[in-house]
């Protein structure tokens, strides 16, 4: 892959000791805040409710010039209706998630189907760092540096059938752990997909890691998806299951709503959904402040070079 | 009285102001304040369609006393919602703004219960109120249909993300504040008053 990203500096990532100081400069005033003796009992619900680092060298075909958006943005505003509808409600919710033992099943129509031990999956192929755009079906937009790998080096390890043209993810769905799977919003579990090519595509990320920190739960922990040329859905969270189909698999948004949450969802500034317009987006904590315009959204989130081709002769209002 | 209700009814306005200044906005500053002064608007139109149940339960005249400052603040978080979706949504393109109520339903229904609002701001003087006599109380009957467009914007607007249980509380609220203008309610609001 010749691709290199226009935008792209590797200079304009922020060094992840940079960012590392800089949490423990907020942690230790933080801690400062709540005087000298609960210091060391601050510290440690800190580091309990965080993260271990996660070792991802920085890929330099993903950078971005793009300003990424801040942390706290990242796992504050969330759709992960496993936790409940509003944005907020994963990072409230979710510390009930275990993510511990943790297996994805790979099944279906492969030679060798097999169940993956998260330990053994993240060392399965080189951690890299790549910087996303995500762009939201709803309008709004983050710059996210993600860590992970590509998914085909999961996906060859099963030896796909011939007759395998679509690869369906399921994530979990726990009614203990998640208290969103008790209301009936979606038929659980929440079920995504990809055409075999897309999943092949060496953009599309077997993701565990952001900031160089393992996933924060609210963001899909332990492992998820990550398609940055698709709405934001489509990058299933918390998969515990892929499935090789030769039927294009129905997903959760499609079976809710098939006028508005096609199987494709390309980002397509030209196709509208049916309440709002595509053309824009707002990107989330934009260093310009509540009255910077909003920007324009680029055609598969701009991604075009290395996704194009594969939709070649394709009708993409019918195939949205 | 009046100026306690005109205090509390600014409070909505209070907390933005206030969250805006402690960095307290959230994630999507934007769509926080789109929402709020929303919810804002709709819940002072439910306060204000109380006032009349609320007469005839407690057989004072003092709710409909409170009634058009209730509306007219209804009228305030109203215009803020429009202006903010205008501006920061819309960039103040009239031509994109006009193209997204024609298309969209739920753009029609929001646009729709604003510029209903308008006349009935306008006539909420009790200038208008002489001047118009009997065709005021017609006019403002408006306020009937505008409390249904509200909701099937807020419903629209939610319909296709399953997540329809606030708005379904809200739209109970008002079946039931509208319930209590047919005669039949009416008379028994009036004799829970007198037993």
């Amino acid at each position: 892959m010749t691709y290199q990203d226009p935008q792209i500096l590797p200079s304009d990532i922020t060094p992840q000791a940079v960012y590392k100081k800089r949490r423990q400069l907020i942690q230790a005033a933080a801690a400062g805040s709540f005087g000298l003796a609960l210091a060391p009992w601050f510290s440690r619900e800190v580091l309990a409710a965080n993260a271990q680092t996660l070792a991802a060298t920085p890929n330099p075909l993903y950078v971005g010039k793009e300003d990424l958006t801040p942390l706290k943005d990242v796992t504050g505003y969330n759709n992960f209706y496993e936790f409940g509808t509003d944005k907020r409600a994963p990072a409230e919710n979710a510390s009930t998630l275990q993510t511990r033992p943790w297996t994805i099943t790979v099944e279906g129509l492969v030679k060798k189907p097999m169940t993956f031990d998260i330990d053994a999956l993240l060392k399965l192929a080189p951690m890299e760092q790549r910087v996303y755009r995500l762009r939201c079906v709803e309008g709004w937009s983050m710059v996210i540096p993600w860590d992970g790998y590509p998914l085909s080096s999961l996906l060859s390890k099963v030896e796909p059938l011939g007759s395998a043209k679509y690869v369906e993810f399921v994530s979990l769905a726990d009614r203990k752990q998640m208290p969103g799977v008790n209301s009936p919003i979606l038929d659980w579990p929440y079920r995504e997909g990809l055409r075999l090519d897309e999943a092949m595509n060496p953009l599309t990320l077997l993701t565990f890691g952001l900031y160089g920190e393992v996933l924060p739960k609210q963001n899909g922990a332990p492992v998820r998806v990550v398609v940055p040329w698709k709405y934001g859905f489509k990058s299933a969270k918390s998969i515990v299951k892929i499935r090789f189909t030769e039927e294009m698999p129905t997903t959760s948004w499609y079976k809710y709503a098939p006028s508005e949450y096609g199987f494709y969802s390309n980002v397509n500034p030209a196709v509208d959904h049916p309440r709002w317009s595509q053309a824009s987006e707002r990107r989330i904590g934009d260093p310009k402040g509540i009255f910077a315009p909003k920007i324009k959204t680029q055609m598969f989130n701009g991604y075009g070079d290395q996704v194009a081709s594969m939709y070649a002769g394709m009708d993409l209002k019918k195939f949205y | 009285m009046k100026l306690v209700i005109f205090l509390l009814a600014l409070l909505p306005l209070d907390r933005l102001i206030y969250r805006a200044l402690t960095d307290g906005l959230g994630a999507n500053p934007i769509e926080f304040i789109t929402r709020s002064t929303g919810t804002w608007a709709l819940v002072l139109l439910c306060i204000t369609l109380a006032m009349t149940p609320l007469r005839l339960l407690i057989g004072s005249s003092q709710p409909i006393k409170c009634r058009r400052m209730l509306g007219l603040f209804c009228f305030f978080y109203a215009s803020l919602h429009f202006v903010i979706w205008l501006w920061l949504d819309q960039s103040f393109d009239l031509a994109a703004m006009l193209k997204d109520i024609v298309k969209r339903p739920f753009i029609t229904m929001g646009f729709l219960s604003f510029v209903l609002l308008i006349p009935l701001a306008l006539t909420s003087t009790h200038w208008a109120q002489r001047k118009l006599g009997r065709r005021w109380t017609l006019l403002h009957k408006l306020i009937y249909v505008i409390a249904v467009t509200v909701i099937l914007h807020y419903w629209w607007h939610k319909a296709g993300k399953n997540d329809l249980q606030t708005v379904s509380i809200y739209a109970g609220v008002v079946f039931i504040l509208l319930c209590c203008r047919i005669p039949w309610m009416r008379n028994q609001l009036t004799k829970l008053k007198l037993s």
